[in-house]
């Protein structure tokens, strides 16, 4: 079995991460092995190797052949993302947005967020979600011909409406 | 003011306890946040990492739950005061290497700490003695809640909290304890809990991340995936998984005791014998024999040490603070000379140890 990486040597280190239902494995020679850090024990993980493997080829997934994008908001680019192995800025996630999907895919369990979201931010979730409520109850109000309900949902939209500015507009 | 002053002392420290202490010796929750649009520390020149400092800093310093805290700009602290800091596990090694532009604030009882523009412009994070994950995820999401109102976090709705690396996209948490798994590594029975750790998407590390094979038979076990799960979920996962090491090394000390009594007893009276008597000791050499110390106390073989005692030594003989209660500045060699005064000292009146043979009311009976 040849190494992964120098496609010449034959591969000694053989590393197999399962996630989920998902199974990754990685063959690698003793000396790109070392260069890696597999052999560094200090911080190791299968994790960040993997990360490090082509990260930054898939980074660059959905964008122009031979164009080096860089991030409008901090000047970052792909080729700064295979230096660092981190990110430039949070805009740094729109402008890669394309190449991080699969990348995440393959460090995470999902590639949604669950969990914690700002107050503020789930507040105007939550008023949106009630404009929307709203909205349809009208709709059937006005079909129904119940025009005194539906007076009265139009001045709740507003309301709702009018929070969900002052929310998002701090 | 001195850090080290400011601090409890670790005789004081090592008193507090917390469920399960006998195994896990903390636990620690760790959030991960930044300011949006303002580039990521490691990427940020130098005027905006000063920028950015001054805008956090305040935040955390007006919070209640830090009010009275220590805080610092990195470079205000010597390198023995970071190295301080490093050993009571208080910052990354990363952020010890850290100057100007980045900061600290931690509070006296060592259960919060905010470190500013590390690999994140925030990386904040709650300890608690023993095993109380719920309890310190509790804690920093309360520190959170009220930093969110004070400072523009980047936040996207489907990506969730964003970091400057990947791996700690959307909730930012990092969930650890730290373990002491003597009984495990005696039975050679650690690698495969580490393989299976492993596979459940949890990394297994080293006391220092200094290797699998961690010094003192002290691991630390931590999530890995931050996306598509949530924190409660993270917390819930890793109590479980928590829950079965402590059997598992429970277990194993069990076994031992049955199956290889003599085994374990001279672990314990050849620690004891070296650590009270040696005249030079190395810091790795203390904390591997520390280990079995503590073994010894857990198994009832020291009739007059507590294990708060293991616990402070296991701190103040490692380099750093060693080095601070001297003046001039110490050789490594000269540092193992004085690790074996203070050890002998310490340990003069605790007498050696009486094995106790296997019980049958021990947990995995």
């Amino acid at each position: 079995m040849q190494c992964i990486l120098c496609k010449t040597n034959e591969a000694k280190v053989h590393l197999t991460k399962i996630i989920g239902d998902k199974m990754q494995k990685i063959d690698l020679c003793e000396e790109c092995a070392k260069q890696k850090g597999v052999n560094d024990p200090a911080g190791f993980s299968l994790a960040d190797l993997l990360f490090g493997l082509g990260a930054a080829q898939e980074l660059s997934a959905g964008q122009p052949e031979g164009e080096d994008v860089k991030c409008p908001n901090c000047g970052f680019s792909q080729a700064d993302f295979k230096k660092a192995g981190r990110l430039g800025c949070s805009i740094c996630y729109a402008t890669f947005s394309a190449g991080l999907e699969s990348l995440l895919k393959s460090m995470h369990k999902g590639t949604r967020h669950i969990g914690k979201v700002p107050f503020s931010l789930k507040q105007s979730r939550d008023l949106a979600n009630r404009v929307v409520l709203l909205q349809k109850k009208l709709d059937k109000a006005v079909t129904d011909e119940n025009f005194e309900q539906a007076a009265r949902l139009r001045d709740e939209i507003r309301e709702a409406r009018l929070k969900l500015g002052a929310v998002a507009a701090p | 003011m001195d850090i080290s002053q400011f601090l409890v002392s670790p005789a004081e420290a090592t008193l507090r306890t917390g469920p399960h202490d006998r195994i896990v010796m903390s636990s620690r929750v760790r959030l991960a946040r930044n300011l949006r649009k303002t580039p990521f520390p490691g990427w940020a020149k130098k005027a905006d990492r000063v920028k950015a400092l001054e805008s956090i800093l305040p935040a955390v310093q007006s919070l209640p739950q830090l009010a009275g805290a220590f805080s610092s700009s990195m470079d205000s602290l010597s390198t023995l005061e970071k190295q301080i800091l490093v050993e009571r596990h208080l910052i990354s090694r990363e952020h010890a290497a850290k100057a100007g532009g980045s900061g600290l604030v931690v509070n006296r009882e060592e259960s919060l700490c905010v470190m500013i523009n590390e690999e994140d412009h925030l990386r904040m994070q709650a300890l608690r003695p023993g095993l109380q994950l719920k309890q310190a995820w509790h804690a920093i999401d309360q520190i959170d809640s009220e930093l969110e109102k004070k400072l523009d976090y980047a936040f996207d709705e489907t990506l969730g909290y964003l970091t400057a690396c990947p791996t700690n996209l959307g909730t930012g948490i990092r969930v650890s304890a730290m373990l002491h798994l003597p009984g495990m590594v005696l039975a050679e029975h650690v690698n495969q809990i580490i393989q299976a750790v492993n596979k459940l998407g949890l990394a297994v590390r080293g006391l220092y991340g200094e290797g699998t094979e961690a010094l003192g038979n002290v691991f630390q076990v931590s999530n890995q995936m931050t996306l598509g799960e949530s924190e409660t979920e993270i917390v819930e996962r890793l109590n479980k998984v928590l829950a079965q090491i402590i059997e598992h090394e429970e277990n194993d000390r069990q076994k031992l005791l049955e199956t290889k009594p003599k085994m374990v007893f001279n672990q314990i009276g050849r620690a004891y014998g070296i650590l009270a008597n040696a005249h030079s000791i190395t810091s790795k050499e203390t904390m591997n024999l520390l280990s079995f110390l503590r073994l010894g106390v857990d198994l009832g073989h020291f009739t007059n040490m507590d294990r708060s005692l293991v616990d402070e030594l296991f701190i103040i003989t490692q380099p750093a603070h060693l080095q601070k209660q001297f003046s001039e500045k110490l050789a490594a060699e000269e540092r193992d000379l004085l690790r074996a005064d203070m050890l002998r000292e310490r340990l003069k009146h605790v007498g050696r140890p009486h094995p106790r043979p296997a019980t049958l009311d021990k947990p995995g009976d």
